[in-house]
């Protein structure tokens, strides 16, 4: 392992991930869904990368193929410096110990007859750290860590709030002690007053348990709160990366640009200048040429629609993929 | 200040739900008032009885098991409760008209956007049959959609939800109401759609010269859009006041509360405030005090025993809270001392 590379935790290199379309009679692949076409991202260490962009940009597609949950159609994934791009069986249920996935909707994946308990206990006993009475004690530990009362051992997915299932779903994947936690929109379904509780629980959480935190969310306010460094994704690509604030200081993209001018602010004496997008997203089964955004893009060039840009460093760590800046 | 009449007065209302056989109130002693062509928001948590309260003024509530029980809900005057179904169909699309956050919940899967725009125009017009498909399109034109003489011929699920809520728009303001009830309209949409559609009911209620009640749980969506803003919880107005007063001197701990728990895009933030607990369901209303204490980071013991009345605070700012009753005797008022 070389010097550079170990201070990342995950490298993604040019991945891509198709779903086919079939039709026809015969259910003949005729083309294809291209929900992640080209993102290369790096994670340091103990940071939060946040992705962000709006729904049907890749996000969910992308998390997945990373923690590979999904199969990668094209390019290359790196954790700890050892190619995981091509894992299988068992080497692939051993890396599912450093890496978790937090979900939107816990209660969608929670099996409703399962107590609490063994619903966090599951990924333990499964990975043979003993049985669910030997890892009782552990178990209780973690439900107090993520703010939940004692008894909810004892009870029901159905009995919590939303915000407590979330709490269930942090527990249940911190549970193996994971080196990275993939977050997919995990505060999207709840009020704000209760989105803070999850988010400062979590980032409290990153720092006591030293973790890597993909953190995926349509919201940019949210993605900003938590990150250190932000992606922005458009049409299953990365228009741009930099720190969280320069991002919101000095976004490059016109994507970007619109995106924070979109956000409605809370006072109304602040009345932002909107930049007003016209249409909606193409579909990522028939993309446009050259530049994904340029359909849209208020500062679209002619050549915008023949080359698709690449993201190149315009500033220190700041990438952005834009002819503009070409 | 301004004197105009009120285009809608809603009036001690209590708004029930029957459960296991006992009525639960899901709005409970709500008032307020919109005029003609002010923009009020009703703000609060999921589950504050925000819906409920639009429904109850569009008598759609459920029938098999939701009722307003006490209360008058008054349009130009005339007390909606009061009024026979016929009459209230009269009234539904053509003076008051709403949106929902899901159009697909309003539109019909299988019949074409022209035929249920038409629709819309034959009850509520005297346009000719001609006319009328004539006028769909232009709708659709108005609010923004392109290829409108197409779209008509199409279904629903062939758009796009920012397509399918400009839709929807299209056909509540048809008969150019009086008054748009639009709950949570953008909430299901990218934010990038919104700034459209938010831009979208602005233009259109200025062009209308329409009155606007906007349900939705958004801050941001409120500062933007709103002229006056009431803001709910646990069925109950807990703060009534303009646009300004409210981000710029709000005074219900609530409020305050629901403003420190947003995210600020222009600050760093280490910890966001939060506000511990969640809204308490309809069973488990407390029965008595405020519906706030256990929540409130400024609560005294005396919260607990008296029910706060929503009083003038100031000049048209109202407030729930003992801290702001001039009857509750000031040397009592010590925060955060009962929670
Ligand atoms: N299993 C699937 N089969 C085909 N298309 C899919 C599948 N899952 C997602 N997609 C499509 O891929 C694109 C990206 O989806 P997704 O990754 O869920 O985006 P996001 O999480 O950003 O909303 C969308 O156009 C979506 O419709
Ligand atoms: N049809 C119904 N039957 C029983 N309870 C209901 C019904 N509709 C709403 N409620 C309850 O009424 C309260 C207010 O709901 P709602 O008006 O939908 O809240 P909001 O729109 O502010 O999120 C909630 O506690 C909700 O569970
Ligand atoms: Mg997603
Ligand atoms: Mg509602």
């Amino acid at each position: 392992m070389t010097q550079e590379s170990t201070e990342y935790l995950l490298q993604v290199h040019e991945l891509k991930k198709y779903y086919p379309v079939r039709g026809g009679l015969l259910q003949r692949r005729v083309g294809d869904v291209k929900a992640v076409d080209n993102i290369s991202l790096d994670l340091k260490r103990g940071e939060t990368f946040g992705l962000v962009g709006e729904s049907g940009c890749g996000k969910s597609t992308a998390g997945r193929t990373i923690t590979r949950l999904f199969k990668p159609t094209a390019g290359s994934i790196t954790f700890e410096g050892k190619d995981i791009t091509k894992l299988r069986g068992s080497e692939l249920r051993s890396l599912r110990q450093d890496i978790q996935m937090v979900f939107q909707d816990p209660y969608a994946s929670l099996n409703p007859r399962q107590m609490v308990g063994s619903v966090v206990s599951e990924p333990l006993v499964n990975y043979g750290y003993g049985s669910e009475a030997k890892l009782k004690d552990e178990v209780m530990q973690l439900l107090e860590r993520v703010g939940l009362p004692a008894d909810a051992y004892y009870k029901y997915p159905h009995e919590f709030s939303g915000g407590q299932r979330q709490r269930i779903g942090i527990a249940r994947a911190l549970a193996l002690k994971p080196k990275l936690i993939v977050a997919d929109e995990p505060v999207s379904a709840l009020d704000v007053s209760v989105q803070s509780q999850v988010l400062n629980l979590l980032k409290e959480l990153q720092e006591e348990f030293n973790l890597t935190l993909l953190f995926i969310a349509h919201d940019l306010s949210v993605v900003k709160h938590m990150s250190d460094r932000i992606g922005v994704m458009y049409l299953g690509n990365l228009v741009e990366v930099a720190d969280a604030e320069d991002i919101y200081r000095d976004p490059k993209h016109p994507y970007t640009q619109a995106l924070i001018s979109a956000i409605p602010q809370p006072d109304p004496r602040k009345k932002s200048d909107r930049i007003i997008l016209s249409g909606d997203v193409p579909s990522p089964q028939n993309p446009p040429t050259g530049c994904p955004f340029h359909p849209r893009c208020p500062k679209a060039m002619p050549e915008c629609s023949a080359d698709k840009p690449q993201l190149k460093e315009v500033n220190r760590d700041h990438r952005v993929s834009c002819l503009l800046y070409e | 200040m301004n004197q105009q009449e009120p285009l809608l007065e809603v009036d001690g209302l209590h708004t029930g739900f029957t459960i296991d056989g006992d009525m639960h109130y899901a709005v409970n002693n709500v008032s307020f008032s919109v005029k003609p062509k002010e923009v009020v928001c009703i703000v609060g948590e999921s589950g504050c009885g925000k819906s409920v309260m639009s429904l109850s003024i569009m008598d759609l509530l459920p029938k098999h098991n939701g009722k307003i029980d006490k209360g008058a809900i008054r349009f130009q005057g005339r007390d909606l409760t009061m009024l026979s179904d016929k009459e209230m169909n009269h009234i539904r699309g053509r003076d008051i008209s709403m949106i929902f956050q899901e159009p697909m919940t309003a539109l019909n899967p299988v019949l074409t956007i022209g035929f249920q725009m038409d629709e819309v125009l034959m009850n509520h017009t005297d346009l000719k049959a001609d006319e009328i498909r004539r006028r769909s399109v232009s709708l659709l034109d108005q609010v923004g959609i392109s290829r409108s003489d197409q779209i008509v011929n199409e279904y629903p699920h062939q758009l796009s939800g920012g397509m399918r809520q400009r839709v929807m728009i299209a056909m509540a303001i048809a008969c150019q109401p009086k008054l748009l009830i639009a709950d949570e309209p953008t909430t299901a949409l990218d934010v990038t759609v919104q700034a459209q559609i938010l831009e979208l009911i602005q233009k259109i209620q200025d062009e209308v010269g329409m009155a606007m009640l906007l349900i939705t749980h958004d801050l941001g969506v409120v500062a933007e859009m709103a002229d006056r803003v009431v803001v709910m919880y646990a069925g109950q107005v807990v703060e009534d006041t303009d646009v300004d007063t409210l981000f710029h001197d709000p005074k219900h701990p609530y409020t305050k509360a629901l403003l420190r728990s947003i995210p600020r895009m222009d600050e760093k933030q280490e910890e966001l405030d939060t506000i511990k607990g969640i809204v308490p369901s309809l069973k488990n209303m407390p029965q008595q005090g405020c519906r706030f204490v256990d929540r409130c980071p400024e609560a005294m013991d005396k919260c607990r025993e008296i029910d706060p009345q929503l009083g003038e605070e100031a000049q048209n700012h109202a407030v729930r809270c003992l801290l702001y009753d001039a009857s509750f005797p000031n040397e009592q008022k010590q925060r955060g001392v009962g929670s």
